[in-house]
């Protein structure tokens, strides 16, 4: 379908951006921020958005790009995924980033969607919002009156919907570096190639000593925002690594206590039912990828 | 309505556009560029890629607006001197497609594929084209097509093919060839 129609502004620099958006708010007019468009603009073909006019921050300058800032990696909010990616420090200092990024969509949606948008887009079906609560990124909008931090843990309020405020704009995501003895892994549960997760999990493991020292686990798809799954990560702690098992009793081999502890991954979780999967079955998912995602983390 | 200028297949448009009409669109309805068709409306399929500033993207994912100032290359720009592009070729002799109607995208996310990953693996070229569906299911061919497209840019002759065509990129191809639409 062709999108409704709208009007159409590309401010020149952050500052006019942050002023249109301001006025827009003021006047009541409803517009939508639109940058690789890879996801908004599906939205308008198929008419579940149709705002009064788009502001079109794909250009302005100084958003772009990757910057290793000593102890936290500095992604840009018009980065793109596939820079993302092809991003030395990302990929030594912060590979979960590049682990779900890789999975995001298909090579050519990853060349126009950015690392801010998705995550501005606030979907819980995307893989990034997981993984940005898991490593507790800190989000940095920009508005006419100055910048703000937004933990990672208060960004996300609900379905497609983000605690920037009107008239703010993310310029940036610092993604911290975890240091030694962490491992990282993005595990996720699609029907086909490039869909959306149906279940989705990010996990960042410390070991010490054959233990899990500390575990992060972030869940795609498991209620309206993306979620830590803390019951299983206090569960986690203390646990030997030592003991895989493949899911199946097989008597006098000894059980893992990790999948146990992975039995807690859907606590607390209030996760959608659509077309491709109920609650239950989603919950049932969330477990067994958190095993399988802190194994694969922590090894 | 914004003016925007953008260079198509090598040809330099200045074109008024509506805010809401899409790349694809301009391509097709407005500059004539049937080659590139529309497949789906979710940004799934693949069908409408193309070339944007050197990438693959998917043009009904794009606006004409956002394609202000950049470099389009459809399917119809990829030939040179009235001859198809080896990848092309290389669809037409391994028999890479049924309908058609995927082929373009599949060319275009297959080049672009080539551009990091000059002599893939069959793994590599089907998570390359993992973002163009075929619904005639014929995958098998078109991964054979693109390991032969990769060997043919890379200027090596493939063994099996018969005839006189050119291994080259910018080479003109034989004249039995060319086809036209």
């Amino acid at each position: 379908m062709i999108p409704a129609a709208f009007d159409y502004i590309r401010p020149a620099s952050l500052d006019e951006a942050c002023h249109v958006l301001r006025d827009a708010d003021a006047s009541g007019n409803d517009v939508k921020v639109i940058a690789g468009g890879q996801s908004l603009l599906p939205l308008l073909r198929l008419r579940l958005a149709y705002p009064a006019a788009l502001v079109d921050l794909g250009r302005l300058p100084g958003l772009r790009g990757v910057e290793d800032r000593g102890d936290h990696v500095f992604i840009g909010a018009l980065t793109t995924h596939d820079e993302v990616l092809r991003s030395p420090a990302v990929r030594e200092h912060v590979p979960l980033v590049a682990l779900a990024t890789a999975t995001v969509a298909d090579p050519a949606v990853r060349h126009r969607g950015t690392f801010g948008g998705s995550l501005a887009h606030a979907d819980p079906a995307g893989d990034l919002p997981a993984v940005a609560v898991a490593l507790d990124c800190v989000f940095i909008a920009r508005s006419a009156e100055g910048e703000r931090e937004i933990p990672a843990a208060e960004f996300f309020a609900d379905y497609l919907e983000t605690t920037l405020r009107p008239g703010e704009v993310l310029i940036g995501v610092r993604v911290p570096k975890l240091g030694a003895g962490w491992g990282f892994h993005y595990e996720k549960f699609t029907r086909t190639a490039q869909a959306w997760a149906i279940v989705g999990v990010a996990a960042a493991v410390r070991t010490e000593d054959g233990s899990i020292a500390e575990a992060r686990i972030g869940l795609t798809n498991m209620g309206s925002t993306p979620l830590r799954a803390r019951a299983a990560e206090e569960a986690l702690r203390g646990l030997s690594t030592a003991h895989g098992d493949s899911g199946v009793t097989i008597p006098g081999r000894v059980h893992d206590p990790v999948r146990d502890a992975c039995g807690q991954a859907a606590e607390g979780a209030s996760p959608p039912s659509d077309l491709h999967a109920r609650p239950d079955y989603r919950a049932h998912l969330a477990r067994v990828l958190t095993y399988r995602a802190v194994r694969a983390a922590g090894s | 309505m914004p003016r925007i200028t953008v260079t198509v297949d090598g040809i330099t448009y200045e074109e008024e556009v509506e805010p809401r009409l899409l790349l694809v669109h301009l391509l097709r309805d407005r500059l004539g560029k049937t080659g590139t068709p529309i497949g789906c409306d979710t940004g799934n399929c693949g069908a409408c890629t193309v070339m944007l500033d050197g990438r693959s993207a998917k043009s009904c994912s794009v606006l004409a607006v956002q394609a202000d100032e950049c470099d389009v290359v459809t399917i119809e720009g990829l030939g040179r001197n009235g001859g198809l592009h080896p990848m092309q070729r290389a669809f037409h002799s391994e028999h890479a497609l049924q309908c058609g109607y995927c082929t373009p995208g599949m060319i275009m996310a297959a080049i672009d594929l080539l551009r990091d990953t000059p002599d893939p693996s069959d793994e590599a070229i089907r998570e390359g084209l993992e973002g163009n569906l075929c619904r005639c299911t014929g995958y098998s061919n078109i991964v054979r097509a693109v390991r032969r497209g990769a060997r043919e840019m890379s200027g090596e002759t493939p063994a099996t093919t018969p005839g006189p065509a050119s291994a080259t990129t910018s080479g003109p191809a034989s004249g039995e060839e060319v086809r036209t639409s």
